[in-house]
């Protein structure tokens, strides 16, 4: 099913768009001709039953597809504002990994220190400069909520942080490289409600920098911190809306039934 | 559209919820009957039984209302399933005023009796028919929400012209016996105050039936022209 997207007058301006984008895996039609666009310093989350194809779309953001054998896509993601398309393959994946950083379901810092993994993708850049990358380190922290419970001890081995800890350290790391979008799948899923929180809380606070893809199984999350909502299912893009629209009233019967627990 | 969640708990739910709502507006029905009754036959004893069985109405709202907090913290509801909840809660509300609405006759009949005779000239009886109207718009309207009737909703919107020309015309007439007998002014305002509260209930009724429309269309048609509830449900 192909899906047409139509933009409201006062829509945001547009950070990526995906256009009839099919994924294979080996011969495996994983993405229906998905078309969609993601608003910039907007949170686009994309709900939908396991095997539905989200994290799959989330994924051909930044090409982590790319060493999988037999992959193939189709169609295109067109990114802003240079309209380059990211899975041209004559555009190198690191390139668009510095501009297009992600954070996984489960916090994955390396096994290095607090500061290191930071500075991490900064130093693959050829970042040399010590306090250069101390001023971008402390920054990232910052803007990750997580300087006030590391400063002083960035020395320290990044696994002995707490699982929200950690994975706030993953969303420092993500931020480091200045990228333009993050790319989040299930970011909360191995976390307690109240790390929860704060990894929800600080979602809202760099949307002003950045502009967020989300994958959640939790739909209340996705109710609570984007902006626009994607249902997905069996690799079909089923409907699209403003969150609001998409919880209040969804205009496909197929999304009512899933967000209402009606899907079976 | 499958009508069932995966959770046969919250169906369970929302459908006793449901028939809450219908038992307090059963309640409230009879609240009104008997409060026109009781000016009918300037009756102090159902005018007291009205205002006694008030705290029950009171007490079933406050009931319906802890469920839905409960259900929605529990199963944080979406699309159709929150309309509903909200369409509940509204509706409980306003049967909650109704019921204020027939102990507010009720009221005003004790006060008539306890006046002089020369209410005994006013129309009162002429209220009875337009009590009739009211109550069975409060009836139709719950009927139509136990349905989500949408058609019938749009029909009981606009029915309610019809009690406010009721309303209108029972003013001019009070005027009228006003005019001629200054004894009967006091009286008179009790009965204005009644009328009012009659078309207080249809306008209750009106309310229902709109978030009837609100549930299943999910489109907001209070305060807009009937025309925008039409084509809400075409």
């Amino acid at each position: 099913m192909s899906t047409t997207i139509t933009y409201p007058d006062n829509a945001p301006p547009v950070k990526a768009e995906s256009r009839n984008l099919d994924f294979y895996y080996g011969s495996f039609k994983a993405l229906k001709s998905i078309s969609m666009p993601v608003y910039e310093n907007r949170v686009t989350a994309l709900i939908g039953p396991s095997g539905c194809g989200k994290s799959t779309y989330l994924r051909c953001f930044n090409r982590m597809h790319d060493l999988y054998p037999g992959h193939r896509y189709d169609g295109s993601i067109q990114l802003q504002p240079d309209n380059i398309d990211i899975l041209d393959r004559a555009v190198d994946p690191i390139e668009v990994r510095m501009r297009v950083s992600m954070v996984f379901q489960k916090p994955n810092p390396f096994p290095k220190s607090i500061f290191e993994n930071v500075a991490y993708g900064l130093r693959v850049r050829g970042e040399r400069s010590q306090s250069y990358l101390e001023d971008k380190v402390e920054d990232a922290l910052k803007g990750a909520a997580l300087w006030n419970e590391v400063n002083g001890r960035l020395d320290e081995v990044a696994v002995n942080l707490s699982g929200g800890q950690q994975q706030r350290l993953c969303i420092a790391r993500a931020l480091a490289t200045d990228p333009e979008i993050v790319l989040f799948d299930e970011p909360t899923s191995a976390l307690d409600p109240i790390a929860t929180g704060a990894i929800e809380e600080l979602i809202g606070e760099i949307k002003n920098k950045v502009t967020i893809l989300i994958v959640t199984h939790n739909m209340q999350q996705a109710a609570r911190v984007s902006d626009y909502t994607a249902y997905m299912y069996l690799g079909d893009l089923i409907e699209y809306g403003a969150t609001n629209d998409i919880f209040m009233k969804p205009k496909r019967q197929e999304t009512e039934d899933y967000i209402t627990g009606r899907f079976g | 559209m499958a009508d069932k969640h995966l959770s046969t708990q919250f169906d369970s739910e929302l459908n006793s919820l449901s028939s809450r709502v219908m038992e307090l507006g059963g309640l409230v029905e009879s609240q009104i009957r008997r409060a026109v009754h009781a000016l009918a036959h300037f009756s102090d004893e159902t005018a007291q039984e009205v205002i006694e069985t008030e705290q029950r109405v009171n007490a079933m709202e406050m009931e319906i209302d802890r469920e839905i907090s409960s259900v929605i913290a529990r199963r944080q509801p979406t699309a159709r399933d929150l309309r509903l909840l909200m369409a509940i809660s509204k509706t409980t509300a306003n049967l909650e005023r109704v019921g204020d609405e027939a102990e507010r006759i009720a009221r005003m009949v004790r006060s008539i009796i306890g006046k002089s005779g020369a209410v005994r000239s006013l129309p009162a009886t002429e209220l009875g028919v337009a009590a009739e109207l009211a109550s069975a718009q409060l009836r139709k309207a719950l009927d139509a929400f136990a349905r989500l009737d949408t058609a019938a909703a749009v029909a009981i919107m606009k029915e309610d012209d019809l009690l406010d020309q009721e309303f209108d015309g029972f003013v001019r007439k009070l005027i009228t016996y006003m005019m001629e007998d200054p004894r009967t002014i006091s009286p008179s305002l009790d009965l204005l105050f009644v009328a009012k509260a009659i078309e207080r209930i249809g306008d209750h009724a009106t309310n229902i039936a709109e978030f009837i429309i609100y549930v299943v269309k999910g489109a907001d048609v209070r305060h807009s022209p009937i025309e925008r509830a039409e084509s809400a449900v075409k």
